[in-house]
């Protein structure tokens, strides 16, 4: 059985907020889900089918259904971290092609800044019963000097350079200059990125990415209900999920877990990584886009930092643009997790509504992937190729 | 040239399953577990092999001697510090701290020592000295 062709993208919605200091985590999640019911042209009403993640408040499912007063006949609380939303549209797909449900809503929220969560810099514990922490809490093992490591490793590896890491963060704000959202419209060269300050070698302040509140929804559905509705169709033609670990102590920080997500997806689709005229790539920081660019295929391991260089990801510029809302590095990463908002860019770029500076001609597939948790201990990757219907 | 210093380490929390690495480290000693049915050392120490699936894991004392995979030093953090991989002469890598050395002079595949240092209320946790 295949997903592709058997469900659509008919509404999506990132939340304009960049803090929200008024606003409750439901309240978000909620504002969230009803723009992009709004943008579909649908209701709460419709919704049969509930997507959600570690961000949602209580119960999650239960808790976010009750607030929203949703009658579901199919619920999934996958938790991937910043990948579960890319995740969640494929399963959506699958729950669709199978019967389960009709209007499958996902929703994203969160407020890390109007709750000053040190997000990147304090050592993260989920709880003295999972089983790595007594092996890593004490270390100090924090976002960004985790994703340093594999950044640190393939430079020792490869040659990788941080002025080619800096031409991704370069690449995301030539987009975001166009993005009156963005929190970061300020475009930036090669020399301020590596020019910034050190957070953790190798990465630099400009090698991270923004921290926002607000969040962000989509809406799947059956293709009949979507080409019935007001918004240009655009369908899920393949996905790819995988968890990679440490591999009981056989590390490996030098690629990612889209080595399998991606060629999942890819041969859903029935295409290859050159068909693809768009790509939003999960951007934690510089070094995820450029280690998940080559275990997708758009150039061969080791190759990513001569690949990004010289501007092949800047719209109108390369043969590959990306992230032209600005990404996770310049516009929004709502509740430190940025796959939903790698989705509704793409669902922009295929519906020719992204911004005339940045709109890709003719995108008729695109793809998008995230990753979340750490690449250096336990992360998920979703891939998700779409096309224009 | 940045010193390492010392910085409170928190206490590594201890389970049934987990308690005889913690007693070794007590002994200053750094056990590895390994699997008797398929023969593979693994970390984090698990009652059961990750690689067969077995639950004929045995724990085996470490030499103490590994050389950095990768490491990256928290220049943001109020005391600067190494985080690393060591990969041990066993084959199993493990997150560590690299101490008591110039954090501006560590490089991968550097050859390193175990060291115990102790923790806040807790057993010693295993981290690494650079060999010279």
């Amino acid at each position: 059985m295949t997903i592709k062709r058997k469900a659509f993208i008919a509404g999506v919605f990132e939340h304009p907020t960049r803090k929200a200091d008024e606003q409750s985590l439901a309240q978000l999640h909620a504002e969230s889900a009803a723009g992009a019911l709004a943008d579909a042209g649908l209701a709460f009403k419709d919704v049969d089918g509930y997507f959600c993640a570690g961000d949602a408040p209580g119960l999650g499912g239960l808790s976010m259904a009750d607030y929203m007063g949703l009658k579901l006949r199919h619920v999934d609380t996958t938790e991937t971290g910043g990948s579960s939303y890319v995740i969640h549209v494929g399963h959506a797909a699958e729950a669709i092609a199978a019967g389960k449900c009709d209007v499958a809503l996902i929703t994203l929220a969160g407020r890390p800044r109007a709750e000053g969560m040190a997000t990147g810099t304090a050592p993260r514990n989920y709880g003295s019963a999972a089983p790595d922490v007594a092996f890593e809490f004490p270390y100090g093992p924090t976002v960004v000097n985790q994703y340093a490591m594999a950044a640190m490793r393939h430079m020792h590896e490869y040659g990788t350079t941080s002025a080619q890491l800096a031409w991704i963060k370069v690449a995301a704000s030539r987009h975001a200059q166009h993005n009156p959202r963005a929190l970061l419209r300020e475009v930036v060269t090669v020399e301020d990125v590596v020019g910034s300050p050190i957070i953790a070698d190798p990465l630099h302040r400009l090698d991270c990415c923004v921290i926002t509140d607000g969040g962000g929804a989509i809406v799947v559905t059956r293709p009949e209900v979507a080409r019935g509705l007001k918004r240009p169709p655009v369908a899920v033609v393949g996905a790819g999920e995988a968890v990679k670990h440490q591999m009981g102590g056989k590390i490996d920080l030098t690629y990612t877990g889209a080595v399998w997500s991606g060629p999942a997806a890819f041969a859903e689709a029935g295409v290859q990584p050159s068909d693809i005229k768009y790509v939003s790539i999960y951007d934690s920081f510089t070094i995820t886009v450029l280690i998940t660019l080559e275990d997708l295929g758009f150039c061969q391991k080791g190759q990513g930092g001569k690949f990004v260089s010289d501007g092949t990801l800047i719209a109108g510029v390369g043969r590959l643009p990306f992230n032209t809302d600005g990404g996770g590095l310049c516009n929004n990463h709502p509740a430190n997790r940025g796959g939903l908002t790698k989705v509704v860019e793409a669902v922009r770029q295929l519906r020719g509504e992204a911004h005339p500076a940045v709109q890709v001609k003719n995108c008729d597939l695109a793809l998008a992937h995230g990753t979340g948790g750490s690449l250096a201990t336990r992360h998920g990757s979703a891939t998700l190729i779409m096309e224009r219907a | 040239m940045l010193r390492a210093q010392d910085r409170p380490i928190p206490a590594p929390p201890v389970n049934p399953e987990t308690k005889p690495f913690w007693d070794a480290a007590v002994a200053g000693k750094l056990l590895v577990k390994r699997c008797t049915a398929c023969g593979a050392a693994h970390h984090y120490p698990r009652a059961r092999c990750p690689f067969c699936g077995s639950e004929r894991t045995e724990w085996t004392e470490a030499s103490g001697r590994g050389t950095v995979y990768s490491y990256s030093v928290f220049r943001r953090a109020p005391v600067p510090y190494a985080i690393a991989y060591v990969t041990l002469e066993e084959g199993v890598s493990m997150m560590t701290n690299l101490v008591d050395c110039d954090l501006d002079g560590i490089r991968i595949g550097q050859g390193v020592r175990v060291v115990f240092k102790p923790t806040d209320g807790g057993p010693p946790v295993p981290m690494f000295r650079v060999v010279v």
